[in-house]
Parts: structure tokens; sequence; C-alpha cells
């Protein structure tokens, strides 16, 4: 699903922020990535969604060479793959539906349609009913939950998170991680950036740990 | 490539919508994004109400000059057009010349095989419509006498309208010991006519500049919008919108904002000439009332409208094309 042959990633102000980065992710696997700050985690995951490009080595996506895509391309690449981020990411002025409903619109999809998977979304996260509900007006975790349905809506096949628990208390992020693992179970990958020791121990996945830019254990 | 990530979009879609007519869904979709984007366009800037109609009215007043000066010169023209047909000669005599003996010459070149017809415009006519009419009228009687001199005015045959014939006619009344002046006012209708080529040109070098004043402005305005919306516009290019999608609402935003500028315009320009009508019809009066005052035609508002509109539209365009690529998600 996701390879990583020899990446380097090098910030002209800063360095190398990634050293000869080498792992693949099959189909289906779910796993965490770690390291302290700085140790290169948001830069790993900037280069899966195409916001940035790896100075060196290649990236292979759902079979697609990420270095080739174009500019014009990489909407379509995203579309295939969920981001969630620790701060949600959410529309503050529109409804809990209206954000989950976004990668669909963008996407091009019907009316009903758009109706139709937004509820299964929601429901899967334990939100339906609160459709209409601003942003705002929820708790962390409800937020944290409708940047999970915003991202899985489109039904993609990899789910990107980034510290996606870095805002809430163990029991939720105990709650967020079981969905991670229920989308996991239906196939898609999943890959968790955490810094949360005792939360990835506990959970019986495989680690990926990141040390000043190079992979220590994976 | 994009072409393969697309159709597996289509494939799922087609998975999921067993019914068919699966395109027509797709048309559907696409016709409502449109519909959407022009009306959530319209409904932000109702929300931002005060500064819109800031931004309207400095574009309005733009566009009402550009349009203004257009109408100014099309009833110059109409003017200068009315004037067109006419080779009327003017004949100012000598001081010394009486009533009677005026009256006299009239009747001589009345019978001129080329003459038409021929009016005698008296001292005291010539004063009573200068009275009337300039508004000088006390200036006038302050003098001891009567400065105007008697005038007649020749209209010669349809025939002489133009060239040789027409010139040696005038020659021959300038020889007339009478005659102290003889002017063809087709004179004064050619003068007329490069003055209002000059005022043409003039007017569309003006409405070029404002034209691009219209644009910048709304550029500027559709940029300060974009800037705003700037977490809107990352959260939509990370999950996956490509910049049409991203552009669309601003497009329609700079559309609202000219063709309601032109609206506005409109109203500017007919108010403007609605004030000023009687008063130029007045003056009218001036050239024996031929002259009435033309106002925006239908084809000539909608052009303005589609203009403004146009301008408007490619205004934003050029700054969300630009500023889009360069925004990136961190």
């Amino acid at each position: 699903m996701l390879q990583f042959d020899k990446v380097s990633m090098r910030y002209p102000e800063v360095g190398d922020v990634l050293k000869n980065i080498s792992f693949s992710l099959h189909p289906g696997e779910m796993a965490f990535l770690t390291g302290h700050s700085g140790a290169g985690k948001s830069t790993l995951f900037k280069l899966i969604a195409v916001m940035e490009r790896c100075s060196r080595g290649e990236i292979l996506f759902a079979g697609q060479n990420l270095n080739k895509v174009s500019n014009r391309q990489i909407p379509y690449v995203r579309r295939n793959m969920g981001l969630i981020f620790q701060d949600y990411k959410l529309l503050q002025d529109r409804t809990v539906f209206d954000n989950v409903a976004l990668p669909l619109v963008i996407a091009g999809y019907g009316h009903g349609e758009i109706s139709r998977r937004v509820r299964a979304s929601l429901d899967k996260v334990g939100l339906l009913g609160k459709e209409k509900k601003y942003p705002l007006l929820l708790s962390g975790g409800e937020r944290q939950r409708v940047g999970i349905a915003r991202a899985v809506v489109n039904k993609p096949s990899m789910i990107l998170a980034d510290e996606p628990t870095g805002n809430l208390d163990p029991e939720l992020s105990k709650e967020i991680m079981h969905l991670f693992e229920q989308f996991q179970q239906v196939g898609v990958t999943v890959l968790i950036a955490s810094h949360d020791i005792s939360l990835i121990t506990r959970m019986n996945y495989r680690v990926l740990k990141l040390d000043h830019g190079q992979l220590v254990a994976s | 490539m994009k072409h393969s990530i697309r159709n597996q979009h289509r494939a799922e879609g087609r998975q999921t919508r067993k019914s068919g007519g699966y395109f027509m869904d797709r048309f559907i979709a696409y016709r409502d994004l449109h519909a959407h984007a022009l009306f959530s366009s319209l409904g932000r800037l109702v929300a931002s109400r005060f500064a819109t109609v800031m931004t309207i009215v400095v574009l309005a007043i733009g566009i009402s000059l550009a349009s203004g000066f257009y109408i100014l010169v099309k009833n110059l023209q109409q003017l200068a057009g009315n004037l067109e047909s006419s080779n009327q000669v003017s004949l100012f005599l000598r001081e010394e010349v009486s009533d009677a003996n005026a009256k006299k010459l009239a009747e001589v070149i009345k019978k001129n095989s080329d003459v038409l017809d021929v009016k005698l415009i008296s001292k005291e006519q010539a004063l009573k419509e200068f009275e009337t009419y300039s508004g000088f009228g006390a200036a006038v009687k302050a003098l001891d006498k009567n400065p105007l001199p008697i005038v007649i005015q020749v209209l010669p045959k349809n025939s002489l309208e133009v060239g040789f014939a027409l010139d040696s006619l005038v020659e021959h009344f300038k020889q007339m010991p009478e005659v102290d002046l003889a002017q063809i006012d087709t004179q004064w209708v050619k003068r007329l006519q490069s003055i209002m080529e000059l005022a043409r040109r003039g007017v569309a070098l003006l409405s070029g500049l404002l034209g691009v004043g219209v644009l910048f402005i709304t550029a500027n305005t559709i940029r300060l919008e974009l800037h705003n919306r700037r977490e809107e516009v990352l959260i939509a290019k990370l999950v996956g919108a490509t910049n049409g999608f991203i552009q669309r609402p601003f497009l329609y935003g700079g559309f609202w904002l000219g063709f309601f500028s032109g609206v506005a315009a409109w109203f500017i320009v007919t108010l403007t000439t609605l004030i000023l009508k009687q008063p130029i019809e007045k003056l009218s009066g001036l050239y024996d009332g031929s002259f009435h005052v033309v106002f925006l035609g239908g084809l000539e508002t909608i052009a303005m409208l589609a203009i403004s509109a146009g301008l408007g539209m490619l205004g934003s365009w050029i700054v969300v094309y630009f500023q889009l690529r360069q925004l990136k998600p961190e």
C-alpha cells in the first residue's frame, strides 16, 4: 500500500530531517509512527500527503510513484487518503454534516449519495444525531471523531493520523484508537503518528520509530 | 495516472449506485456545485455588507464615469448628426445695411437658381433670441445699440451639398457689397466631427483605464477574501479539492461584485442624465429644439453589465489563480 525506498528529506535552512528511510505497509496493516519531537514524524506525513516532495528516494502509494505525481494530480491522490490531525482542522462555521460532507462535495457526488454516506460515516464514529451541531459546541473527543468521519467518508484505502489523541485524555484516546482498529479490520491501511508510548505499547501493533530523522526500529 | 484515480472513484460510485443514470447524477452534482458556489458567494457578500457596499460604490463610480462619458459623447454625436445634413450658409451683413435693403437682398438671393430657401433674421429678432437663451440679456441691454448684425440664412439646393458648387456659391455671396461674412455651417459640422472623433478616442482610453482600475479593485477585494478564508482553503486542499473547486466561489464572488457595480453604475448614469435632461433640452432650444437627450439603451446596459461582471470575474481569477498555487497546507 505504502512503500518508502531510501527516502531523504532536506530543508535548506535545517538540513536533513529524514535520512534514508525505507519501510513498507501492506494493505490493511496498522502501524504506529513514534519518536521524539522533531524526529521527523510530521515531515514523513507531509511526504505521504504530497504536501512536500522528498529530496531523494521514492515513495509508492497505492502503486503510484508520488515523485511523479504532478501538482494537478495531487488532489486526486489525496482523495484516496484519509488525513486526521491533532487540531482536527474542522471548519468552525459549518455544521458537522457539512464538515464530513466536504470530501464528497469536492469529489462531485450527488445529493442523495452524500447524505447517505455522511450518515453512515457519522454512525460509525458514534455521532449520528449531531449533524446539525457546530464544531465549537462539541467536546474535544467528539471533534476528533468528526475529523475521523470526514477522513473515512470517501472510503480511502489509507488513513494517516498525525497525533490524533494529542489533545485528548487517556479514556478518549482509547476510544479513538479503538475506532482506528475497526477501520483496519475492514481492510483500511492505518498509520498513526503518536508519542503516547504507554498507549502504543498497550496496543499490539507494528511500531516505526524515528530518531533524528533515521528509522531506528520497524 | 490521474485518469486511473478518477476511474477508480467512478467505479466506486457505480458500485454504490446500481440503479444507473450515473452520468446524469454526476451532471446534476456538478450543476449543484456551481449553483452552490453562485449563491454561497452572494451570501458571503451580504454577510459582510459594509465592506461589500464600499467596494461596490468605488467600482460603480469607476464604471459610471466610463459609461457617463460614453453617453455624453453619444449625445454630442447626435447633435453633430443633426447638423450633418445641413449645408446652410449664413450671410452676416454689414452694419450700415438697413432692414429694407436687407429685405431686398434676400429677395434677390431667393431668385438665384441654386437657392432653395432664404430666411431673414433682423437685428431685433436676433437680439430677442440672444436675450432669451444666452442669459446675457442684461449685459446686452447695457450697450447703447444692438451689436448684432442682420443675418440672411440661405439654404442651397440639395444638389449642392458639398464641394465646388457650394464653394462657388459662397464665393458669389462674399462678393456682394452688403455681405460682411459668409459662412457654411458644414465647416462647423466638420470641426465638430473631428472634435467628436477626439472625444470618442478619449472616452475609449479613459474607459480602458477605468476598466483596469475595476479589475484591480476587484482583484484586491478578492485577495482579502481569500486571505480571510485561508484556513478553509487549506482544509479543502487537504481533503482533495482541486484548484478549480476552490477557485469557483471566488470567481462567482468577483462576478457578483462586478455585476452589482454595473447595476449601481446604471443608476448613477441614468439619474445623472435625468437631472441634466431639462437644462440640456432648454439649451438645445438654441439649436431650434432638434436635440433630445439620449439615455443608455437596452443593449448598452446589457453590455455594461456584462463588461463589469466580466472584469470582476477576470480580476478575481487573476488573484486566485496565482495565490492558490502559492498557498500550500502546512
